[in-house]
């Protein structure tokens, strides 16, 4: 699309803590109701990993009591956050430090 | 993590109460009894999340995204809670009218048991549970509703992992 003149966007505001070049990572802490049988499924159904690489982050959730499950851009990994809320994962995300 | 409640391991395939009948497709032969539980637990869990905006209960269906970062959580919040509300009453809602149906499409199976987790996620904050049940679990009505919703999830998350 042509347009006549730059526009000027305005940057949202973020948070202070916030380092632009440092990538975020998602992680998925362990609860004692989801079953260990759908963590394996969401992890599967929304990132769309391998039966095995599910079952293993699934088990680190398990038995390590949480496992980083996927990350990168702060959009992207807020957006992963909430689809795992919405399936009823307990999940967080935060920067690399 | 629970446990998958495992007690349909000797029951054969085609004798399970829920279970693949076809590509995208599932079939349902649950008791009355346990569907009317399906249909009226969603308006129940409704009601109690809308009277408690800030019990347990409610901090675990909408955890934090950002744990130590209050500001940068009250801007995921403000950006995605009614989004998250809205598609927890997606769910609810397929769950109560679909909870006569004897066959089941792919999708709404897959919102029946993101509500059936939800209303585990309720109960079982309430009732404190662990990850394992144990023979000194507690028999009572809600303990016994807890254990069978999490069979039912079981059988239907199998069901769907059963597509592959």
């Amino acid at each position: 699309m042509a347009s006549a003149a730059p526009v000027e966007v305005k940057e949202p505001e973020r948070s202070e803590k916030t380092d632009l070049a440092k990538p975020w990572k998602v992680i998925v802490w362990n609860d004692p109701v989801n079953l260990m049988s759908y963590v394996t499924f969401v992890l599967q159904k929304l990132f769309g990993y391998s039966k095995e690489k599910a079952h293993k982050l699934m088990m680190d959730v398990h038995t390590k009591g949480k496992a980083v499950v996927s990350g990168g851009s702060r959009e992207r990994s807020e957006l992963d956050v909430f689809r795992l809320h919405e399936h009823g994962l307990w999940a967080t995300m935060e920067q690399d430090t | 993590m629970g446990d998958d409640g495992a007690g349909h391991l000797n029951t054969p395939e085609w004798e399970l109460p829920l279970r693949r009948s076809g590509p995208g497709c599932y079939e349902v032969a649950l008791s009355d009894e346990n569907r009317e539980l399906l249909r009226t637990l969603p308006a129940q869990l409704r009601a109690a999340i809308a009277a408690n905006p800030k019990d347990a209960v409610f901090r675990r269906l909408f955890p934090p995204a950002y744990a130590n970062d209050e500001m940068a959580e009250q801007e995921y919040r403000r950006l995605v809670g009614s989004e998250l509300d809205q598609s927890r009453s997606l769910s609810f809602e397929t769950l109560s009218k679909t909870a006569d149906a004897t066959e089941l499409s792919e999708e709404e199976l897959d919102a029946w048991v993101r509500a059936l987790n939800d209303i585990r996620l309720w109960l079982g904050t309430l009732l404190d549970v662990s990850e394992d049940r144990t023979d000194d679990d507690p028999d009572d009505p809600p303990h016994l509703l807890y254990h069978l919703l999490t069979e039912i999830q079981g059988l239907a998350v199998e069901a769907l992992l059963g597509d592959e």
